[in-house]
């Protein structure tokens, strides 16, 4: 299929695969452990600035 | 309230981060499904692409090189945008567009000049020359890892913010340098045959998969970043948390 070419045109396609699926794997990771590491300072009561101030003024 | 004022207050209420992860949630999940089909399209048109005349079957590589690197220019547009939103507007979400995009960019740039090396070799007979094409996308490579050092060495966020839009905007100088140096310099690198004032200079087989392919990885570029301008508004809720506890623990 690929003719005297393949040992170029898999690793072009291989490591574009790897490259795409990484950068996929590495944000979704990202994102649950910022959503776990939220959810442990919410469990701990820790709010932010604005969330601490709009608490004060509702009392 | 004037219609351009009410305007210009929506798109600011847009810009809210809450509104946004309110609206990015939903969102990213049909945006990977579609991204999914068009690569899986493109992929198929690719491989069904007859070889050509002159390349063989080394055009395949073609079809993953040409998107990859339009995106690393197209991303650095996208940072350079961003960046002014810094500066000019000083809008809530350009950093985090910004350092949202730098690490993609990083990925395609590194791509193009990987795939690009192996395009290179069985037809030009070397993996690399110092050519002006080659070398310019080697700079805006180097450009993003400077750029990423940047954001992980200042760590107060309104600093960051400020000295990488500097520094975004002065290596954008190099974009125009990229897509014209093929037309300034005499380099091994062919010209442009797809985007040229004169309409594409490619068979239709060739031409309608990397079309289909460039738009993937396009929607694949604004899927990724959607989903990492999430991540990094939730890093910041979580640095303002840590900071208002430290902050209140030391008043107590």
């Amino acid at each position: 299929m690929f003719g005297n070419y393949a040992g170029y045109i898999v690793p072009a396609y291989v490591l574009s695969a790897l490259a795409l699926v990484g950068l996929v794997v590495w944000s979704v990771l990202d994102y649950r452990a910022r959503r776990s590491e939220l959810a442990e300072l919410e469990r701990k009561g820790l709010k932010r600035r604005s969330q601490a101030g709009a608490d004060r003024a509702n009392g | 309230m004037s219609e351009t004022a009410i305007r210009r207050a929506s798109l600011w209420d847009f810009a809210n981060p809450t509104r946004y992860l309110a609206i990015a949630g939903p969102a990213i999940p049909w945006l990977a499904g579609v991204t999914a089909l068009l690569l899986a399209a493109g992929l198929w048109m690719s491989f069904r692409a007859p070889a050509d005349y002159q390349q063989g079957a080394t055009v395949l590589i073609m079809f993953i090189h040409v998107p990859a690197a339009w995106l690393s220019m197209f991303c650095y547009g996208v940072m350079s945008v961003s960046a002014l939103g810094t500066l000019v507007w000083r809008h809530p979400l350009a950093d985090v567009s910004l350092r949202a995009a730098a690490p993609v960019g990083a990925v395609f740039t590194l791509l193009a000049l990987v795939t690009g090396s192996l395009w290179g070799k069985p037809m030009w007979g070397a993996w690399w020359v110092w050519d002006a094409r080659l070398t310019s996308v080697l700079v805006l490579f180097i450009i993003y890892l400077g750029l990423l050092a940047l954001a992980r060495a200042i760590e107060d966020p309104a600093t960051a913010a400020r000295a990488l839009a500097v520094v975004t905007l002065v290596g954008s100088v190099n974009l125009p340098i990229i897509k014209f140096s093929v037309n300034w310099w005499n380099t091994l690198h062919q010209p442009a045959s797809v985007m040229r004032m004169d309409g594409p200079k490619m068979d239709p087989a060739f031409l309608y998969p990397l079309l289909v392919m460039a738009l993937a990885y396009t929607l694949f570029f604004i899927t990724l970043h959607a989903m990492n301008m999430r991540n990094e508004i939730l890093r910041r809720r979580i640095r303002s948390m840590r900071m208002n506890a430290a902050r209140e623990a030391g008043g107590a």
